[in-house]
């Protein structure tokens, strides 16, 4: 074939096209351009931009594995709540085993404490996920209406199992000494707290990316969010496949659950439901199956959620919801829609 | 014939409220290209689909070497030998050329020769290693498709109309790399509506209209028969004008 074959050439992509395409990434520093106009003082905004990029990295946590199995097997989980707050119950279980670790002053022995609690957690929502998947999910492959209500129902189970295990109230842990408290840095105060959970996710981000670009099951599951069916024809199980990432995705939430609980000091068997409105902005604003895009959404809602509170708190209430509503305008199928094979 | 590599007998599929298969009989000979000729609908990429285990055949059984693969799970079919190029060609626009490479390769890293021989096939695997799939021509992209299903020495290739979209150019440079597949003694089952392109590579072929095989024989004997070539595609169009 090659001596009569067709040149290769590749067309290279407009400026326009490159600039569309790279467009998303500018948003968050734009936007907290915009915040440090409008708020004027640098201290305030460098402290009200940690608080954002840490809340955001804490809903990136719990919003990427929703939105791999979303793009992965068109399946629509409103359970993943549920593993959020049985994520935070047992990792504040935990805390409270090792009061004696989490109220020394030793730095190791909090961030052991932490990092046990945070095991323990996503063990019991990875294996809670697998369950998960196995009942309530499989059944109802392939039918969205169906999905929704098996799963919200998954949740209302789950919640009310919190309740006769943990009790009906809402559970109060205070953080290891050494997240207490504040460092000042160029005038801002800034919670050592913050500071962790915004390394936690960066972290996890990072290390994602790397798993999804560089690994066998990374291209694994990036082929299969765009076409399954031809994962499955080159040999590979998908389902056992989709099994794993739906045990992954639940023991992130898991993880989540304890991030956001230390950041609250406080944790209810409904805070998981109450963040899945967030969770689900997040995964509609970045593109359905979109791991960058929802890091993106997750940053920007953090950012315009703590600008918005400290500026004009009335309008923070809507704020997220506008921000979905302006970039589903803009693109009408999230920052980074994947492309899906039909 | 003796001891075909598939044999498809009374198989029947449904797609929802759909009967598309009605009972196909079709035997693809060891070596060489069979090819599945008949217009649209006629239930070819069914037949295709329904081989390599994307749809469950309701009755009759599918035999590959002997041994019954009817309603086996896809990804069992394909790791007994069976590649299949779709008629969407399957690429992962999202991966590069190499990443699509590497996910056919099942059962390890490449082996450079083969490698180096699909590059030759097929010049715009090598030039557009590193390129993500999604920015390749409909033409290099189903040379991408078929270079992912020989990787790997397979024992059928099942590939669904490679010429469709396709300009006249790519369409030759296509024939002549499956011809030079052919020569490796790799069996093919083709379904193609380009009739130049099936006769340049067909040994042998069958006709199928409303979801069965109407006619099954050698390739050059309809091929030198204008009125057998009228009487089974020119039936088939005035049967459902």
């Amino acid at each position: 074939m090659s001596e009569t074959a067709i040149r290769p050439k590749l067309v290279a992509s407009s400026a326009g096209d490159r600039l569309r395409k790279a467009a998303p990434l500018l948003l968050a520093p734009v936007m907290a351009l915009a915040g440090l106009i409008a708020i004027a003082d640098p201290a305030t905004w460098l402290t009200l931009t940690v608080a954002g990029l840490a809340m955001g990295l804490m809903i990136f946590i719990m919003a990427s594995g929703l939105t791999v199995v979303f793009g992965l097997m068109d399946v629509i989980n409103f359970g993943h709540g549920a593993f959020v707050s049985v994520g935070a119950f047992v990792g504040f279980t935990v805390l409270a085993w090792l009061t004696g670790w989490t109220e020394n002053p030793a730095v190791m022995m909090n961030l052991a404490a932490v990092f046990l609690a945070i095991l323990a957690s996503m063990a019991v929502t990875g294996v809670l996920g697998l369950a998960f998947e196995r009942v309530i999910v499989a059944p109802v492959y392939g039918h969205h209406l169906k999905q929704i209500l098996v799963t919200m129902g998954g949740l209302i189970v789950a919640q009310q199992l919190i309740h006769v295990v943990w009790g009906p109230d809402a559970i109060h842990v205070a953080r290891p000494q050494t997240l207490r408290g504040s460092v000042i840095v160029f005038d801002a105060v800034i919670e050592k707290y913050r500071l962790f959970a915004v390394a936690i996710g960066l972290v996890l981000f990072l290390g994602m990316r790397h798993v999804l670009k560089s690994t066998k099951v990374g291209l694994l599951v990036r082929a299969g969010v765009e076409n399954g069916e031809m994962v499955e024809a080159l040999g590979y199980r998908i389902r056992r496949l989709f099994l794993v990432v739906f045990m992954v995705g639940s023991a992130l939430a898991g993880l989540g659950g304890v991030m956001w609980g230390l950041y609250n000091e406080t944790i209810t068997a409904h805070m998981g439901s109450e963040l899945m409105v967030l969770v689900f902005i997040v995964v509609i604003i970045g593109g359905l199956g979109s791991i960058e895009g929802c890091f993106i959404g997750a940053l920007l809602v953090g950012l315009l959620s703590n600008y918005m509170t400290f500026l004009a708190p009335k309008v923070a209430l809507v704020s997220t919801i506008a921000l979905m509503v302006g970039v589903l305008m803009w693109r009408p199928e999230g920052l980074y829609p994947v492309v899906k094979a039909k | 014939m003796a001891d075909p590599l598939l044999t498809l007998s009374g198989v029947h599929t449904h797609i929802g409220p759909y009967h598309i298969l009605q009972g196909v009989d079709l035997v693809v000979p060891r070596g060489g290209v069979s090819v599945l000729l008949g217009r649209n609908g006629a239930g070819k990429s069914t037949t295709l689909r329904t081989i390599m285990g994307l749809l469950k055949p309701s009755a009759g059984e599918i035999r590959f070497d002997g041994n019954s693969i009817g309603g086996t799970p896809t990804p069992a079919i394909s790791r007994a030998g069976i590649a299949y190029v779709p008629e969407n060609m399957g690429i992962f626009s999202d991966l590069t050329v190499g990443e699509n490479m590497q996910l056919a390769a099942t059962q390890g890293p490449f082996d450079p020769t083969r490698l180096s021989w699909i590059k030759e096939l097929f010049p715009p695997i090598a030039t557009f290693w590193d390129k993500a799939a999604g920015t390749l021509s409909g033409g290099q992209k189903q040379m991408l498709a078929v270079a992912r299903a020989i990787i790997e020495p397979r024992r059928l290739i099942l590939i669904d109309e490679p010429s469709k979209g396709l300009a006249p150019a790519i369409i030759s440079a296509m024939t002549r790399a499956l011809g030079e597949l052919k020569e490796t003694d790799t069996t093919i089952l083709l379904v193609e509506q380009n009739f130049a392109m099936a006769s340049a590579l067909g040994d042998t072929v069958s006709v199928m209209d409303d979801g069965r095989v109407v006619h099954a024989g050698a390739m050059a004997e309809l091929a030198g028969d204008a009125g057998m070539q009228e009487r089974l595609m020119g039936l088939s169009l005035e049967v459902h004008q």
